[in-house]
């Protein structure tokens, strides 16, 4: 066991654990936050996904002793003080998910490349998607929802 | 009406709908939501029916005792069942209650109006409301099934788009399945599986368990059913592992590793007529020589692969055994049933096992949901007081779901010099689809969930004899709803296949559907006739006819507009030949490395009156793009040590990079029964995509998945 220090959604953390645990474990059993699903363990479906230091990453392989000193958001951080971000209402407004297992690493990465590609695209939105699996069959109001996006970005530039 | 079973098992009204608590109105359902969305359409006929806003509503958790037993959520039954009757309970509480209220204001119950569930008469001033009327009080009448329904012109929701109701907490992560949730004192769980199915625990080095023990992991075994318990659920992981490694399993003989499609032909099977969509008791009609007057006869076989549900989210189950009764969170879509085979296992009262629904990953049919609360429940009966959390890890989903069994069906029909059917053989065969832990003699229902063989006292898989009603199991929608002469159809129910399997959406409709629409274009294609044509002229359902007609429409199936290297096809179906009617128009391009790129879909359906918009288009496009990935990518692979198929690579399944164009027309019939949308486009994409592949490339491909190495063998046969 050891303690550790995480930076989640703005408020420093402190938890002590073994520091091999991967760090969709600490999220949702030590820090309540639940957005991050497991579904594989393997880094092969993308429902973990977080966004650390700006960056997507995924949760449920990588130790939580490596994101010490890290800025880690989650899903439950996207809003800040809002309701919802912009990609959550995108989602909820184009009713862009089924089950919704998937739709927080989604959600997650869509954010993460819209926030960092100097010109988004609908090409390169669905590249951020690579990796990432939706076994319902919600795809097309997914991209329906990145559309959606696309033209907000545009109106607001 | 036709008789709706929920209602005629669920009669009281009471069971359905309550007035409060506070300014609300709570109704239960027992069929789950499951994604399918049918808690927002629940909430919108309420509201419609009783002129509340849908806010109001409290779609209340299905839970055992409470809920009306409704049997399983399956077969697209949830509007057709559970919509139809919450409807007519509201209509049958607005009824009640405005009796009530005239009496109470004296006045014609006719000149009372409400608004937002406040009642008042156009012949006075005063007013009342449903909660002042019934707040908290039982109804004590049973649901009219014919009570009268408010005109459609009057429906406010109904019809509209809607946001589904569980959507903020999705999109916010705000805790919502199963796996989310947490008790105080809580355990997690995981288990340490055989190699496969036939393997049974031959020893355990004694001194892994010691150690867990010392850690404080508690190990709990059953015969040849192991598992680990720990307060930290990476401790539960780990522990799984070094328990695992401490296992030696009797191998016994392993999995039958012949090639399936010849298991299907030459083993033991019970073999049948259908007639009028049912099995018959009956020999099977020979196949004769064609008809006097047939022009040519055309024969092909058809065959798809072992498939699985394949759950984003690992099943799992919360349980706790406390004083002699088990409480458990499962994800199950028969809580009922369920609990049935539980007390059964358990040799417990049923009364003394109550099972809530919570939210898992979408199932698709019979995953794991099941098997992972008997785990649950085994577990925690041995930790009495302390509740736990088990999950499934995803090799355990991918490896021990129930799969949707391979199938093979031949198929032969006779054209006359005009281009007309004049006769059709269909014979299907393939495993059972009957594996959900129902209740029945020798002890079947236990027996049907997967951890009861490993006990200590195992129980034997079932040998499942024929499901004998209309469409289901192989014979799902092996009767076409074409107008053929001179049908022979035949279910062939096939023993002694090597894996396990169950309910995978829309049964046996997917593979006979594929090979009935892949058909129908190669006998068009023999009798030179474009393939709309050819079906219109076999069709006289009219409501079949419009949707053939309004997908074709969108998305020209003749491909005369289609860019240069790409190719169309279209493809029916009727679900069950009762349920919602699908015709699905799809786009192509195959790739110079052999790889199948959908680019445009049009989809059009009829599923009756339309209650959620955006639920069903959702239900039907996602219909479309699960099947297109069961075509293009999914077989479950096995050798003699056990299931391959391990993980999203060794499984893969369609991504992002490979989504159509999607056009959905919903056709409006106006006020018709609810058909039921969830299964109806599974079999058509199939086909669509095989005729389109076809016309892109001239390959007919009749072995599903349609993978490069599939296409690029087709290209050299």
């Amino acid at each position: 066991m050891e303690r550790f220090a995480l930076t989640v959604n703005g408020a420093v953390r402190e938890i002590e654990a073994d520091p091999a645990t991967p760090l969709v474990y600490v999220l949702r059993n030590r820090l309540g936050l639940v957005g991050a699903k497991l579904g594989c363990g393997l880094e092969q479906c993308g429902a973990c996904a977080v966004i650390a230091d700006g960056e997507k990453v995924l949760s449920c392989v990588r130790a939580v002793s490596e994101f010490s000193g890290s800025e880690i958001v989650t899903l439950e951080g996207l809003a800040g003080d809002g309701e919802y971000s912009p990609v959550q209402r995108a989602f909820l407004e184009t009713g862009a998910a089924q089950c919704g297992y998937c739709t927080g690493g989604l959600i997650v990465a869509l954010t993460a490349y819209l926030e960092t590609a100097p010109e988004p695209d609908r090409q390169g939105a669905i590249a951020a998607l690579d990796g990432h699996l939706c076994r319902c069959g919600a795809h097309a109001d997914v991209l329906r929802a990145i559309d959606r996006l696309l033209a907000e970005g545009e109106d607001g530039a | 009406m036709a008789p709706n079973p929920s209602l005629e098992k669920n009669p009281s009204l009471d069971r359905w709908l309550a007035i409060g608590p506070g300014e609300t109105v709570a109704v239960r359902s027992g069929k789950v939501d499951i994604g399918q969305r049918i808690s927002t359409a629940v909430a919108m006929l309420v509201a419609d029916e009783l002129d509340i806003d849908p806010a109001r509503v409290e779609t209340v958790r299905t839970e055992t005792g409470l809920s009306p037993d409704e049997g399983i959520t399956s077969g697209s039954y949830s509007m057709t069942q559970t919509g139809e009757a919450v409807r007519r309970a509201a209509a049958t509480a607005r009824r009640h209650l405005l009796d009530r209220a005239a009496r109470l204001l004296d006045v014609d119950p006719a000149t009372l109006e409400v608004d937002d569930g406040t009642i008042q008469s156009r012949a006075t001033n005063r007013q009342t409301s449903y909660w002042e009327l019934a707040a908290g009080e039982p109804f004590g009448i049973d649901v009219d099934a014919d009570a009268p329904l408010k005109p459609r012109a009057a429906l406010r929701h109904v019809g509209t788009p809607a946001t589904a109701r569980d959507m903020a907490d999705i999109v916010r992560g705000s805790p919502h399945f199963l796996p989310d949730m947490s008790r105080p004192g809580m355990l997690h769980a995981r288990m340490v599986r055989p190699p496969h199915y036939h393997a049974r625990l031959e020893a355990l080095d004694p001194a892994v368990p010691d150690r867990l023990a010392g850690e404080g992991v508690r190990v709990v075994r059953d015969g040849s059913f192991l598992a680990v318990a720990a307060e930290d659920e990476f401790q539960a992981a780990k522990a799984a592992q070094r328990l695992a490694a401490a296992a030696v399993w009797d191998k016994g003989d392993g999995l039958a590793t012949g090639d399936i499609y010849e298991s299907l032909r030459r083993n033991q099977r019970v073999s049948l007529p259908v007639v009028d969509g049912a099995p018959v008791e009956a020999p099977v009609p020979p196949q004769g020589d064609p008809p006097d007057g047939a022009a040519v006869t055309l024969e092909a076989r058809y065959e798809r692969p072992y498939q699985m549900h394949a759950s984003l989210g690992p099943s799992a189950a919360m349980a706790e055994f406390d004083d002699g009764r088990l409480t458990i969170l499962s994800h199950s879509q028969g809580i009922y049933f369920l609990r049935a085979a539980l007390a059964e296992t358990f040799a417990m009262a049923p009364g003394a096992i109550r099972i809530v629904h919570a939210p898992g990953a979408g199932c698709y049919g019979h995953n794991g949901a099941d098997d992972a609360a008997l785990d649950a429940a085994i577990v925690a009966r041995a930790l009495p007081g302390t509740p736990v959390l088990l999950k499934w890890t995803r090799e355990e989903e991918h490896a021990w779901e129930p799969y949707g069994t391979c199938m093979s069906m031949d198929l032969r029909a006779s054209l006359d010099p005009g281009g007309k059917i004049v006769a059709w053989s269909h014979e299907s065969f393939g495993d059972t689809f009957m594996m959900r832990p129902r209740p029945g003699p020798d002890r079947i229902g236990p027996a049907r969930l997967l951890s009861t063989r490993f006990l200590d006292e195992p129980l034997d898989p079932p040998v499942m004899g024929p499901a004998m009603g209309p469409h289901i199991g192989i014979h799902r929608n092996l009767d076409p709803l074409y107008d053929l002469p001179g049908k022979r159809l035949v279910k062939h129910l096939v023993r002694g296949m090597p894996l396990r399997v169950s309910a995978l959406r829309s049964l046996g409709a997917y593979a006979n559907v594929f090979a009935i629409e892949s058909f129908m274009d190669e006998l068009a294609a023999e009798a030179g006739v474009d393939p709309v044509a050819f079906r219109l002229d076999h069709l006289s359902d009219p409501r079949g006819r419009a949707v053939i007609e309004a997908a074709a429409e969108r998305l020209d199936p003749s491909g005369a507009d289609c860019p240069e290297g790409r190719g169309r096809g279209i493809a029916f179906s009727r679900y069950k030949n009762i349920a919602a009617y699908a015709a699905v128009v799809i786009e192509v391009s195959v790739t110079d490395a052999a790889e199948i790129r959908l680019e445009r879909c049009a989809i059009a359906a009829d599923a009756g009156e339309i209650v959620d918009r955006a639920g069903l288009a959702a239900q039907l496009e996602g219909g479309a793009v699960q099947a297109a990935s069961w075509t293009l990518h999914e077989a479950v692979a096995f050798d003699r040590d056990g299931i391959t198929s391990r993980d999203w690579e060794s499984y893969p399944i369609l991504g992002f990079d490979n989504v159509p164009e999607f056009e959905t027309v919903l056709v409006d019939p106006g006020r018709e029964p609810f058909l039921g949308a969830g299964e109806a486009t599974a079999g058509p994409t199939a086909a669509a995509i095989a005729n389109a592949v076809h016309a892109a490339t001239g390959l007919r491909l009749r072995r599903i998945p349609f993978t490069p190495d599939a296409v690029r063998a087709a290209a050299l046969a």
